[in-house]
């Protein structure tokens, strides 16, 4: 009970796992996610010729996919046979009951216990890198039955090349699985590692770190629209001091910039000392901000370039951090101080039908739609002292909460990953903060950064 | 011609010899008469009033000085006399009633002439003594630099106003302090027709960034409101709020905070 996340798709798992074993080639991707996980045998992949030279970074991006997603239970590759096979031809049925050599049975029974096993090799041809890539149900009876994967894969002859084929394999594997890839996924966050907070982006695994803005001030809470084409955040515009001698700091304004080509779009602020970015409306045409033009924090919507403000919270209480359902494009979650310290709530995109998600414990901030818009990711204080916050996550519909970090740090700022498994958050756990990965059970942990402190990670919902 | 020269000399010396027996004749004459006795001399006065007692004298200023005589304004001189004679005795300008010797010292504002008085029974005498003031010079200018921007004022002298944990409302200490700070914003604002004043707003770390930025944003608003309320014009007033972002203190206890929830004058530009 404690996990409603998944609760209503174990039966469906279980039910769609012993299914997908007797018809494993019309998989329509409803393995779900959680009890018995599909344990997969990846063995290493060799290269024909010249192809070997790229197969350490193909075999270690291949598993670590597979691994990350979540979805799937990775067999130890020391329990593997001795004898790996390449292609479909090298398996042999045996016959009288002796072995003919390699078999599916090899891969489903003892120790290795896999119900799938990739398997293929790589070659070149035409100065390009090409992968033939099986995935086998290795409790089938035949070979023919048992492939539910044989397709070719082409790349660049590099280590890009190599990368990207591990990639669309794996990718491809996890769509089986109701997986989404993240594979060309990229997160913005925020990084003071130049001595300024920056905007910056990298990918979902945390390689290919770059500063995206340079505004060296303090730049703050990124927000990616749905279709990954803009992003806004918030900083304090550096100016030209009006009495000409250096340069002074502007109250805290909203920026828009192209994702496309890096530049700055027209956004248009209104009168206020405090205006910040929170979220983009799943149509990318809207945003919602938060705004202190009545002397109060509130929350508006406005259109792309600031035009059209509407309030949609008239209190004289504190409130930011508007966060849209992106299913219904209607359900706002968001944080304010009106019953006393900040709690979560929920109201109609028209601003009605107000009601309160946590229970008035602690401060509870920082909430995230998962992208099916039942869940929300949040930090909360509740339980410890002010400060220390932990990431929950709570099934909106009943507001059941599960905890998924316990005092290790302090864990703000969850985001979840367009796969819906996984989450990215900020944690101080020793001087700096830093920015981790983790399955929405809070299993998995992976540190995506180490330089200077990071924080306020979000995931976008699109390759790029 | 011999003839009229023997004629002339002839009557030279009969002339001569007729003055020569007048002149013997009369000195044997006065050698025979003595001349009267003086008339014995009697004054008027003497005969007319009886003479004064021997130990009334008329008054007599001895001296009446000013030294020094010139002082520059704020300086004191000092007057010194001696009289005698005198019952009654003063120096006008307020000094009033005197011994008959003394010393007094004045510090008058402008060139001043002192008048000493003494009236006794047998008359009255009067001195004067005179001390010139001399206006001051300008004085030096300061010994270091320009004199202290607006700026560098509100960096010295403004005071910080404090808050509670996850409040903005101003409280007693923060009262006082934003008391002191509009009366020096005043000052400032008499001096400098342009001064503009940013009130910072800023927080302690433990609240969650966004919510500290709108808190920073309402305390530097409640202080703004109240420095009006006390007559500071609204419009030289900015705010900002820094949130978590500009942490005084970075410790992480009770004190360090505290000193971090606080709105913050600084000067704007």
């Amino acid at each position: 009970m404690k996990r409603p996340i998944f609760l209503t798709c174990i039966a469906v798992a279980i039910a769609a796992f012993i299914w997908a074993q007797q018809r494993p080639a019309d998989i329509p991707g409803e393995i779900k996610k959680r009890g018995e996980k599909p344990a997969i045998a990846v063995p290493d992949f060799r290269g024909a010729g010249d192809a070997q030279r790229f197969m350490n970074t193909f075999n270690a991006t291949l598993f670590s996919d597979l691994q990350f997603s979540g979805q799937l239970k990775m067999v130890p590759k020391t329990l593997y046979p001795l004898q790996i096979p390449q292609q479909p031809s090298d398996f042999h049925p045996p016959a009288a009951g002796r072995s003919q050599g390699i078999w599916l049975t090899d891969w489903s029974s003892p120790p290795v216990s896999a119900n799938y096993l990739a398997f293929g090799y790589t070659a070149v041809q035409n100065n390009q890198i090409v992968l033939y890539g099986w995935l086998y149900d290795v409790a089938q009876a035949n070979a023919t039955s048992a492939q539910v994967i044989g397709k070719t894969y082409i790349g660049s002859f590099d280590e890009t090349g190599a990368k990207r084929v591990a990639q669309q394999f794996a990718a491809d594997i996890l769509k089986l699985f109701g997986g989404v890839s993240l594979m060309g996924t990229k997160l913005y966050f925020v990084s003071d590692r130049t001595g300024n907070k920056e905007i910056w982006s990298m990918d979902y695994d945390g390689s290919n770190q770059k500063q995206f803005t340079a505004y060296r001030t303090i730049t703050n809470f990124p927000a990616v629209s749905a279709d990954g084409t803009r992003i806004a955040f918030t900083t304090y515009p550096i100016r030209r001091a009006a009495n000409g001698r250096g340069t002074t700091e502007g109250q805290p304004q909203i920026f828009v910039h192209s994702l496309e080509t890096g530049r700055k779009l027209v956004y248009y602020n209104q009168e206020a000392s405090l205006s910040a970015a929170s979220d983009f409306m799943p149509d990318s045409r809207h945003l919602l901000i938060y705004s202190s033009a009545s002397g109060f924090s509130q929350i508006y919507i406005s259109d792309i370039d600031g035009a059209g403000l509407r309030a949609l919270t008239h209190s004289r209480s504190l409130e930011v951090e508007a966060k849209v359902n992106p299913k219904t494009g209607s359900d706002v979650v968001f944080v304010s101080g009106r019953g006393g310290t900040p709690q979560i709530y929920r109201m109609s995109i028209d601003g009605t039908d107000v009601s309160r998600l946590t229970t008035g414990e602690g401060d509870a901030v920082n909430p995230a739609w998962s992208p099916d818009g039942q869940h929300i990711a949040f930090s909360w204080t509740r339980g410890y002292e002010p400060g220390n916050f932990n990431i929950f996550i709570m099934d909106v519909a009943s507001r059941e909460v599960e905890q998924l970090t316990h005092g290790a740090g302090r864990n703000e700022h969850p985001s979840w990953a367009p796969d819906g498994v996984h989450l990215v958050f900020s944690s101080k756990r020793g001087r700096t903060t830093q920015i981790y990965t983790m399955l929405a059970d809070g299993k998995g942990l992976q540190q995506l950064t180490t330089q200077g402190n990071n924080d306020n990670p979000v995931w976008t919902k699109t390759s790029q | 011609m011999s003839k009229n020269r023997r004629s002339h000399a002839s009557k030279i010396g009969t002339a001569l010899l007729v003055l020569m027996l007048f002149v013997f004749a009369s000195g044997c004459g006065k050698k025979k008469i003595p001349p009267p006795p003086p008339p014995p001399r009697t004054p008027a006065e003497s005969t007319a009033t009886p003479p004064p007692p021997r130990s009334v004298e008329k008054p007599v200023i001895a001296s009446f000085t000013a030294e020094p005589s010139t002082i520059e304004r704020g300086q004191s001189s000092t007057l010194s006399w001696s009289i005698s004679g005198a019952t009654d005795m003063s120096i006008d300008h307020g000094i009033g009633a005197v011994q008959s010797r003394g010393q007094r010292q004045v510090f008058p504002a402008a060139t001043t002439t002192y008048t000493l008085t003494a009236i006794g029974p047998a008359g009255s005498d009067t001195k004067s003594a005179t001390v010139e003031v001399s206006t001051a010079p300008p004085p030096p200018p300061p010994p270091t630099g320009p004199t202290l921007s607006g700026g560098e004022i509100l960096q010295r002298d403004a005071q910080d106003a404090y808050f509670d944990y996850d409040k903005s409302d101003i409280r007693a200490d923060a009262r006082d302090a934003l008391t002191h700070d509009a009366t020096l914003l005043k000052q400032i604002f008499a001096k400098e027709a342009n001064f503009i004043v940013v009130i910072e707003g800023h927080c302690d770390e433990r609240g969650s960034a966004e919510y500290n930025l709108a808190l920073g944003d309402r305390r530097s608003t409640a202080a703004k409101e109240f420095l009006v309320t006390l007559g500071v014009p609204a419009d030289r007033l900015k705010t900002i709020s820094y949130g978590k972002e500009r942490p005084q203190c970075t410790e992480a206890n009770e004190e360090c905070w505290q000193k971090n929830r606080r709105a913050h004058l600084s000067a704007g530009q």
